[in-house]
């Protein structure tokens, strides 16, 4: 925990984004969490996907609720609007400003916590309603805050660091979003950045719900041995399905990808993500193969991770509603408001 | 005794039998022959099968509250014939369906008991079940009508009007009609005693329920978001408002939607979207009723400290707990005003009907913006639901939405730094910038202590400062919001405050009081924070009757509490049966105080 304000440097040789900004410019205050904690790794790496993507940082809303994942939109992107709301209720209050106002891009970090059981209800609900926006959740089977807690995302039989085994069923947030008809599903882990940064700007670029979860260990009340949550455990057990690439709009994909093994698919917005196949049998198209595959994989203790599902073919909630292209909170007063005359007709009805 | 225009016809049905379109049809005819209106629907919270009323007074005085007396029953359910009989006033009448013998038992013989056989006219007039069922209630406005000497030629025109666009409908529904009326004239002695006369008291009104005034309020308001989840009796609100952008907001070129409502998974969830939303710079709002404000209430506190406009319609029901739904109080004041945990206190406006409800809309707007902060228009069962005879809607064109204290991007660019909860004014209305305008307008929203810039804290003076300020900004809502209206009467040591759906009730307790030579002043609240001529009203009195339709007098407990009004002076005249409030409970009440010695 560090209460020094980060000085702005940057060095003259830092590469730009399409904006002419460096990795810099999207930062934000010194991380108050614990050393080590996976969630920095995290930030950084959505640090380095929004950077990437070139978004300018005023059209970004970083949405979080309350837990120690919930505060981490504070540590990137200082020049966006932030809302940290209250536990679990993240995605009510992006649902209400993503209706207000579609033309930004939303980013919500949430935890296992905040998301799989008092936030349940919410998280299920967005992506019903198909919310354009980045789910990220920073999963670490345990409340950090209170001080280690099971969560409702630990496994059975993994333990506590008092000993205690937990025995109840998780709640897995990739096959529940898969039930759910999530149209952009993907796991990954805090220490694979790598991986991570890819999948987190396919998610930031996908029209519609995308989850991305992450395994991201709490290096103070779960990081011990008998953990399912820790460092160790999950490199051990790791299983990468398919990784991906992003290809921004208009740029040649260049890299070599073995026929068959690569798949690329193109994005609302002109991008591209180029899919690898590591497991030549797993189905991203199809939620019925995917679940099943998840859940086998599961069985046998391992942790997959990858692009595990996508659909960009269904409607995100403006569209499910014949909402005008325009951002609501943009039109003008007068083309909302009937006038008098109007409202002398319509009262012949009240008569 | 022969009276013209004060009558009050009251009409036990069966719910789910099509009896509120005949009902309507029956007030609306007297109020198209310029007689003034009042109508009450009591129903039961059940789809089909229980006992519902609709009681129509009529008030050639022009009075808005119902009347504590029922002169003609119209008793179509057998089930509560027994007590929908007990009703009748003495010297009232009361008609049934004598297609089935009725027992002897029943009998009264200080009323009149006229017998139709409705059910039997109809079986033999009209096929099919449903058709026979709904003719059954349309015959009863015939014979009412020619009981009363309701005109026959407006009914038609209203039918015509009604079914321009189902030609058969008009003719099928004037053949029930004259059933009844011609039944009624052949064998009773038509009109009856107590008639309705053509009068010219209505060309300037209209009928319309609260929650569609509200709905279209919001519209008018400029409303592009709405969330709600379903809870009786809100849910017209936001259907009223869909269904006037579905009219109002379709982009003619596109077809497209200039508005969004979005139905909720629950009440934490729409508030929290409301939230969302203001926050992104879009009036929006929800609807709902007591349980849904204990469930908001986290989220409200949040938006009292992050300081993010709020707007929200309770229309309230009779609690506590889920309490009877389909039944009318004010009993969510205390939990509207200090909704949320902490020290929060929160704008309320009070409509006091349907009229009011419309033009409340965009002062809950406004406020809302322009103080930053949760705004509850508390409405009740009574204006929401109920047909109300109102004065016909005016928009100002004038207008312009207060947007509030809302920086741009030129006004960003050219400041060096910009903190959020900075009180520039002294007004304690700091200024706010919107996401997506300017970076530098980039500021962390949250509901942790935060400093006067906007950065956390856990510093107490730090900390202190912030909610202070807050205080100042409750002070600035006070010299805004609307001002109470203030009536004297010749004599001025009693006086009585009311709320919201007591208007009407008071209204007419003051008159009928006055022709008693008891003469009271009357203060009808319309905000809180209470505006200092409330406090004045209080101390030019010796007593105040306080009348709210509740049990614990919530009204009376927040006059102590906000504005330290003089806890003796201030005497509880408390309706909370469920049943909207009447002029005859105030008059009563009040006389029983005088007998007591309250009054000065």
């Amino acid at each position: 925990m560090s209460y020094i304000s980060k000085p702005k440097v940057a060095h003259p040789g830092m590469p730009k984004n399409k904006l002419g900004l460096t990795s810099r410019d999207y930062e934000g205050a010194v991380s108050t969490l614990c050393a080590g904690c996976g969630h920095d790794s995290v930030t950084a790496a959505i640090i380095q996907a929004v950077f990437e993507l070139g978004i300018e940082p005023h059209m970004l809303a970083k949405m979080s609720g309350i837990g120690c994942s919930s505060k981490t939109p504070a540590y990137f992107v200082s020049q966006s609007h932030g809302f940290n709301s209250v536990h679990g209720r993240m995605p009510s209050v992006t649902t209400g400003a993503n209706a207000a106002n579609c033309d930004l891009t939303y980013i919500g970090v949430s935890g296992d916590g905040d998301s799989l059981s008092i936030g349940v209800g919410q998280f299920v609900h967005a992506i019903r309603r198909n919310v354009n926006m980045c789910y990220v959740i920073e999963n670490n089977g345990v409340y950090g805050l209170t001080k280690g807690q099971f969560s409702a995302s630990a496994d059975v039989g993994s333990k506590a660091k008092k000993g205690a085994a937990n025995n109840q069923e998780p709640i897995d947030p990739a096959s529940t979003a898969l039930a759910l008809g999530a149209t952009y599903i993907a796991r990954s882990f805090s220490g694979d950045k790598e991986q991570l940064v890819p999948l987190l700007m396919g998610a930031l670029t996908h029209r519609g719900f995308a989850l991305v979860d992450i395994v991201s260990p709490c290096v103070t009340f779960n990081d011990h041995e008998g953990s399912t949550k820790s460092y160790a455990h999950t490199r051990q057990f790791y299983h990468h399905v398919i990784d991906m690439d992003y290809i921004p709009p208009a740029e040649e994909i260049k890299a070599a990808y073995a026929e068959g093994d690569a798949m690329p698919i193109e994005m609302h917005d002109g991008s591209t993500i180029v899919l690898r196949k590591v497991d030549k049998d797993y189905d991203l198209s199809s939620r019925a193969s995917a679940f099943k595959y998840l859940r086998e994989r599961f069985n046998a203790g391992e942790i997959t991770t990858g692009l595990l599902y996508l659909d960009e073919s269904r409607a995100e909630m403006h569209e499910l509603s014949g909402n005008i292209e325009t951002p609501l909170s943009q039109l003008p007063f007068d083309g909302l408001n009937p006038g008098n005359a109007e409202l002398k007709k319509l009262q012949r009805r009240y008569r | 005794m022969a009276t013209e225009n004060d009558v009050v016809i009251k009409i036990g049905t069966v719910n789910g039998t099509g009896s509120a379109s005949a009902n309507g049809l029956l007030m609306k005819s007297i109020f198209r022959m310029g007689v003034p209106v009042v109508g009450k629907n009591y129903f039961p919270s059940n789809i089909q099968g229980l006992p519902t009323w609709y009681e129509i007074r009529v008030t050639g005085d022009g009075y808005q509250s119902r009347s504590n007396r029922v002169d003609i029953m119209v008793a179509m359910n057998a089930q509560t014939y027994a007590q929908d009989m007990a009703e009748v006033v003495p010297g009232g009448w009361l008609i049934y369906d004598s297609t089935w013998p009725r027992s002897q038992l029943l009998n009264r013989d200080d009323i009149t008991v006229l017998g139709i056989p409705f059910s039997k006219l109809c079986n033999e007039n009209f096929a099919g079940a449903r058709a026979r069922i709904l003719m059954k209630n349309i015959a009863y406005v015939g014979a009412v009508a020619a009981l009363l000497g309701i005109q026959l030629d407006v009914i038609t025109a209203l039918l015509e009007e009604t079914f321009a666009a189902k030609a058969h409908l008009i003719e099928s529904n004037m053949q029930a009609i004259r059933l009844g009326s011609d039944y009624a004239n052949e064998h009773f002695d038509c009109p009856i005693a107590t008639s309705v006369k053509p009068m010219d008291s209505t060309s300037k009104s209209i009928i319309m329920d609260g929650n569609t005034a509200a709905g279209l309020g919001c519209v008018y308001a400029g409303a592009t978001v709405g969330a709600w989840y379903p809870i009786t009796p809100s849910t017209s609100l936001m259907d009223a408002f869909r269904n006037f952008c579905a009219r109002y907001r379709v982009d003619p070129e596109s077809g497209k939607n200039k508005y969004c409502v979005i139905q909720a998974e629950d009440e934490l969830a729409a508030i929290g979207m409301v939230i969302g939303a203001s926050w992104n710079g879009a009036r929006s709002f929800t609807p709902t009723s007591g349980p849904g404000i204990s469930l908001m209430s986290e989220f409200i506190g949040y938006a009292y400290y992050a300081e993010i406009p709020t707007v929200i319609f309770n229309v309230q029901r009779t609690g506590p707990s889920t309490g009877m739904p389909t039944r009318t109080q004010q009993c969510d004041i205390l939990s509207c005003a200090y909704a949320s945990h902490g020290d929060t206190k929160h704008v309320l406006l009070f409509p006091a009907n349907p009229e009011e409800c419309f033009y409340t809309a965009p002062i809950a707007f406004d406020l809302s913006e322009r103080l930053q902060t949760p705004v509850m228009v508390l409405s009740d069962l009574d204006i929401g639901m109920n047909d109300w005879m109102v004065p016909e809607l005016e928009w100002d064109e004038n207008y312009v939405p207060d947007r509030g204290k809302v920086l741009n991007a030129e006004q960003l660019e050219e400041m060096d730094n910009f903190y959020r909860y900075l009180d520039v004014d002294g007004d304690g209305i700091p200024y706010r910038s919107l996401p997506g305008v300017h970076p530098r307008g980039a500021y962390f929203t949250r509901g942790s202590g935060h400093t006067k810039l906007g950065a956390y804290t856990e510093n107490s003076a730090e900390y202190q400062e912030v909610v202070d300020r807050l205080l100042v900004k409750w002070e600035t809502a006070r010299s805004m919001v609307p001002k109470p209206d203030i009536r004297y009467s010749k004599f001025n040591k009693a006086g009585i405050i009311t709320i919201g759906s007591g208007d009407g009730a008071c209204t007419e307790a003051l008159d009928r009081l006055s022709a008693q030579d008891i003469g009271l002043n009357y203060c009808r609240i319309k905000a809180f924070p209470f505006s200092d001529e409330v406090g004045e009203f209080i101390q030019q009195h010796d007593v105040v009757y306080v009348v709210e339709q509740n049990r614990d007098g919530q009204l009376r407990t927040l006059l102590i509490n906000d504005i330290e009004a003089d806890q003796t002076k201030l005497v509880s005249l408390l309706h909370y049966n469920g049943m909207p409030i009447n002029s005859g409970f105030v008059v009563d009440k009040v006389l029983e105080e005088i007998a007591k010695g309250r009054a000065a």
